[in-house]
């Protein structure tokens, strides 16, 4: 707990954090905004098998594709400041068992992430609903089939990927590295996800942008029947990768 | 009383051995100063007391059990290994009080550790605006929010200006009054001649000497004597005679080794030789330090 307590003060003692925390929210809602705006047109311009398609709650939820390099920005920060600093000498001195470190950086990261990525999915779906309702096009309401579900699985999805830029800043100990890494795993392997060769394509259904992304929609997709699995997916990747952290900063010098 | 006691303690890194069988005590009670040319492992051997790096082999422990296995480390050890090692964007009370929350510590140990490193009127300032002396102080307040009987600073005056540099060798003068074990690393002799009661001294790893600060000036300060007279040139004859080597010094003076000040002011008065300055020299600590390491400096200057 004592361990805990000391990361949060950490955490919360830096500027940086809120600044992070800040522009979650201020790229977040303003990605909502922009695009919810002009959805109307979309929606008229579009055939009729688009709007059979059309899926209000996942469309104002898009932005969680900005909010997860932001929240990982903030799991990545957690690690890779203390080693650019120096200060991960005095932190292991006052803490020498680093599992528990580790673990207490994790929650807090996660914690923080979880919190505050919830709000947004919650505040981008009250937001991207009213505009569209602006806009006289079909909207959701919470209390719709699989509204709730996307919502709160935002929540959860951005909490994912919090802990796993976690474990990214514990293996690679430099803040680029660590950042170029995550900004590989959910933006360039989905773009390029069409060249890989089939037996990967598994892997993708609970991948970061990709499979795991099915918890943002409600209208059923055939390919994705049940989101909870693609995120659930998501998850142990993030447990592996984590694992694989936890080894390694067990092991090596500091 | 609280001892950390090094044994057989190895580090490789790949083929390179940087710390190589090393074992000795830091004693309660008294500074020891851990002296050694740059490279040659101090700083590596002081991660491993503190556990920031694994021994290859050997064990080393603080009050008999490994640093790792302490159950509050703050309140057995306070360790200073790099006082640039503060975030720069938090205060210096905030950088505190982690380190006081993450052992349990009550919260005014902060405040009581900020007025003894005189930092109190700025505990509210980010330590990235902190000049080094600042820094230092702040990395000792660290070291000293358990109250620890065991403490080690690595280089802790590098790059101080006087005033800070007597300031941190008061300050660890009076942790060793209060009791405590200190450990100060250093590569300048000098420096250990104004602070430390005993020197663990190391070169490429090993270990060169273990011994009180008087003790080690006894065993390599090779002492001669100065000896002024009238009649050098006779006087240096009866003084070879009895087995002294005799040099020329400045001003025609004798430099005399091999033979006591006392014995010397005998074969005087049995050849009836008037003397006007009878004076043992004392070998510099910094020449015994050069001897002591001649064989394990790391690049050695050719001489111009």
């Amino acid at each position: 707990m004592n361990t805990l307590h000391a990361e949060w003060i950490k955490l919360r003692s830096l500027r940086s954090t809120w600044y992070t925390v800040a522009s979650l929210f201020v790229f977040g809602l303003g990605i909502t905004g922009l695009s919810m705006s002009g959805a109307g047109t979309e929606y008229w311009g579009g055939t009729d098998a688009d709007r059979a398609a059309w899926d209000p709650t996942s469309q104002s939820l898009k932005t969680f594709i900005v909010a997860q390099l932001i929240v990982g920005v903030l799991g990545i920060l957690v690690v890779t400041s203390e080693f650019a600093t120096g200060l991960m000498q005095t932190t292991l001195a006052a803490t020498p068992r680093r599992n528990r470190l580790l673990a207490a950086k994790a929650i807090v990261a996660t914690a923080v992430a979880a919190v505050a990525g919830q709000v947004l999915m919650f505040a981008a779906f009250f937001i991207g609903q009213a505009l569209l309702a602006g806009q006289d096009v079909p909207y959701a309401r919470l209390g719709d089939p699989g509204v709730l579900r996307a919502v709160v699985g935002g929540g959860l999805y951005l909490s994912a990927i919090a802990l796993l830029a976690v474990g990214l800043g514990a293996i690679l100990r430099a803040t680029a590295g660590a950042l170029a890494t995550l900004v590989g795993i959910v933006f360039l392997v989905p773009a390029l996800a069409g060249l890989f060769p089939d037996w990967m394509q598994g892997i993708f259904n609970f991948w970061p942008t990709l499979g795991a992304a099915a918890i943002f929609g409600t209208v059923p997709d055939e390919n994705f029947p049940h989101p909870w699995l693609n995120l659930g997916g998501l998850w142990l990747g993030v447990a592996a990768v984590l694992t694989a952290a936890f080894v390694v900063f067990r092991r090596r010098d500091i | 009383m609280t001892t950390i006691e090094v044994r057989g303690l190895t580090k490789r890194y790949g083929s390179d051995v940087v710390v190589d069988d090393l074992s000795f005590s830091v004693e309660p009670g008294q500074v020891t100063g851990f002296l050694g040319p740059n490279g040659a492992g101090k700083s590596t051997t002081m991660k491993m007391i503190i556990g920031l790096a694994a021994p290859t082999r050997g064990t080393v422990t603080v009050g008999g059990r490994r640093y790792q296995d302490l159950p509050v480390p703050l309140t057995e050890v306070g360790a200073l290994l790099d006082a640039s090692a503060v975030h720069g964007a938090r205060t210096a009370y905030d950088h505190l009080l982690a380190l006081a929350v993450s052992n349990g510590l009550p919260r005014r140990r902060v405040d009581e550790v900020l007025v003894r490193t005189g930092l109190e009127g700025v505990a509210g300032k980010r330590a990235g605006g902190f000049s080094l002396g600042m820094r230092q102080r702040l990395g000792i307040a660290a070291t000293l929010l358990g109250d620890p009987d065991v403490l080690i600073f690595d280089e802790p005056v590098n790059g101080l200006d006087p005033e800070g540099i007597r300031w941190i060798r008061d300050f660890m003068r009076s942790l060793a009054a209060e009791g405590r074990a200190v450990l100060v690393s250093s590569h300048l002799m000098s420096e250990m001649a104004q602070t430390a009661d005993h020197l663990v001294v190391i070169g490429r790893g090993r270990l060169i000497a273990d011994m009180g600060m008087a003790e080690l000036m006894h065993a390599n300060g090779e002492g001669t004597v100065l000896v002024r007279t009238g009649e050098p040139d006779s006087f240096a004859q009866h003084l070879t005679t009895a087995g002294a080597t005799v040099r020329d010094g400045l001003e025609g003076a004798l430099v005399v080794s091999g033979l006591s000040g006392a014995e010397i002011g005998k074969l005087a008065a049995y050849h009836g030789v008037a003397l006007s300055e009878l004076t043992p020299q004392r070998a510099s600590l910094e020449d015994a330090f050069m001897a002591l390491t001649r064989e394990s400096v790391e690049y050695q200057g050719a001489a111009i």
